[in-house]
């Protein structure tokens, strides 16, 4: 199979915005395949952070000097390219969170806290990362909810009809991962929040692995919220986002208090800010969120859909050269899914794997990769994971399929 | 052999390797050598913790001194080879030599991240289940 990809990048070209990918690891040159865990960052970012600290950097909102003005024009100016970047209708519906985990965690502490209650029922699906299971539980725990989960098949694939039979009356709350980190399904996100908008409820995508290989349109999709983490679109860790509707992060409490979330502060009684403050109290990361716009921005630069095409060839012929090798099996099958590849080889543990390939200067990602209930569904422990960026070459395809003849060669 | 005579033997072996896959082979092909442990023995109490892959460790006195037996689940081929290392290290040896033990080899295989970090948390309980065999057999080889 020739995939049909005009490859308008210049990936050579690419490769020299990455500093950290010009590096020998014992004594072989890096292959970077740990994409999903977190991209790497162009220079444009890094440099975008020290300009910051070297030239600017101040406190944002209440200064009332120049840096601060400065700091708070880049910060807001953020604000607006995530918000053209998920077309989200306001600007007030964007909120600065440390990343998918703490948006996650602010919905259901501050949404599932005050609007749902016992015996409402929560559902998710088998492929969430445990960082769209465990809030939920714990919020579970608290309330009373059920948490009922939407099954997949062998191929990794959700179970739609079976997903429209746990719908109900009683569902107050969906939430499901756009794409599976473990094994690069593409949902099918939009059916998902439609057949849950016609019960009533309210739905929550983690679009942590989306963000950086789909065009995103929070309107298109209707979401309620959509969470992501900077950290996996080229920028920088320990940042992310929440987006909600306006109407229904206007209804929500605050969930933690502090500086810049409130109005007036009296021993007597508190007055929160508008949105989208009073969801981010104390000071946030300004920096990385100064920088989520430049690598927004550079991501634009080379365009997400030459972006997802030169990902999709190096997934289609990495498929191909992996299905070559004797033993090998690519854990999930999905018919849309994007460059993440997760497999397992017969009679040779995962852990293993990951060592001896690092010893050949190959990063990739061995384990339960945070889905242990999907690894459980499945009948594996773990998997060995290779996942892409841009900045990915055939040739480093090539490097991880030799890597892997040889460590069968030792192992068998 | 001591102890240390045995840690210096591996040392020389492994200096004659100045490929870190092959320093890795040679761990495999000593897992590969390990006498396999009775299914019996491979029970939650033998089982060793921290690991990421399935390791026992069991012990036996003889003669005053003690014998350990080791094995993985199958397919974790390098946790059995570096099982398989610490036993010919310490199996053999009187309780409170291995109780006693500076198991210094180990830095100096130069085994790099195999060592140091992936397998840091398994590894180092392998030792820690190894000496405590050691310090609870000291007193029962002398009473
Ligand atoms: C699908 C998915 N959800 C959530 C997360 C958690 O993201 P973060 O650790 O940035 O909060 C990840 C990260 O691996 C992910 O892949």
């Amino acid at each position: 199979m020739q995939p049909a990809i005009d490859n308008t990048l210049d990936i050579q070209r690419i490769r020299q915005d990455f500093p950290i990918l010009d590096q020998e690891i014992n004594g072989r040159p890096l292959v970077y395949f740990d994409n999903a865990a977190t991209n790497q960052k162009p220079l444009s970012v890094i440099n975008a952070l020290t300009r910051y600290y070297e030239g600017y950097n101040a406190n944002i909102h209440r200064g009332i000097h120049h840096l601060a003005e400065q700091a708070t024009a880049a910060f807001e100016a953020s604000r607006r390219a995530v918000q053209e970047f998920l077309n989200a209708k306001h600007w007030q519906e964007i909120i600065f969170t440390y990343g998918t985990t703490d948006g996650i965690n602010l919905v259901a502490q501050s949404y599932g806290r005050h609007f749902l209650k016992a015996g409402d029922e929560i559902i998710i699906s088998t492929m969430e990362h445990h960082s769209n299971i465990v809030p939920w539980q714990m919020l579970c725990e608290e309330k009373g909810c059920i948490l009922k989960v939407i099954p997949i098949n062998d191929e990794g694939e959700l179970l739609l009809d079976e997903y429209e039979k746990l719908l109900s009356e009683k569902t107050k709350f969906v939430s499901c991962v756009h794409i599976s980190n473990s094994l690069g399904t593409i949902n099918p996100v939009k059916f998902i929040i439609d057949k849950a908008h016609e019960v009533g409820a309210v739905v929550l995508i983690d679009g942590a692995q989306a963000s950086s290989h789909l065009e995103l349109d929070v309107q298109a999709l209707d979401a309620d919220f959509y969470v992501l983490s900077a950290h996996k679109l080229y920028g920088p860790t320990g940042m992310g986002v929440l987006y909600g509707k306006k109407e229904i992060l206007d209804a929500m409490p605050p969930y933690r208090g502090g500086g810049e979330m409130i109005k007036e502060v009296t021993f007597a009684k508190t007055t929160y800010s508008d949105l989208p403050y009073k969801f981010e109290a104390g000071t946030p990361n300004i920096a990385d969120v100064i920088a989520v716009k430049t690598a927004l921005e550079y991501m634009a630069g080379l365009g997400k859909e030459n972006i997802a095409a030169h990902e999709n060839d190096l997934l289609q012929y990495a498929t191909e050269q992996l299905n070559e090798l004797d033993g090998l099996r690519i854990i999930g099958q999905a018919k849309d899914k994007i460059g993440v590849i997760s497999f397992v080889l017969d009679g040779i543990h995962h852990q293993d794997i990951g060592v001896i390939l690092d010893q050949q200067g190959i990063a990739v990602r061995t384990g339960h990769h945070c889905t242990m209930p999907l690894m459980q569904r499945l009948g594996i422990a773990g998997t060995t994971r290779a996942s892409f960026a841009v900045y990915n070459t055939r040739y480093e395809v090539d490097r991880l399929v030799q890597g892997l003849r040889r460590v069968q060669k030792m192992m068998l | 052999m001591t102890i240390n005579e045995k840690q210096d033997e591996i040392i020389e072996e492994f200096d004659l390797f100045d490929d870190l896959l092959d320093k890795t082979q040679y761990i495999i092909d000593l897992g590969k050598k390990l006498p396999p442990m009775p299914e019996a023995q491979k029970n939650d109490e033998n089982r060793i913790m921290g690991c990421q892959s399935k390791v026992w460790v069991d012990a036996e006195l003889k003669d005053d001194k003690l014998y350990f037996y080791g094995d993985s689940e199958p397919t974790a081929q390098i946790s059995k080879g570096l099982v398989g290392l610490l036993i010919r290290v310490l199996s053999g040896e009187k309780p409170e030599d291995i109780a006693n033990a500076d198991l210094y080899f180990i830095p100096r295989v130069g085994m790099g991240n195999l060592i140091t970090s992936l397998r840091a948390g398994g590894l180092a309980s392998m030792i820690e289940r190894m000496k405590a065999f050691g310090r609870a057999y000291t007193e029962k080889s002398h009473s």
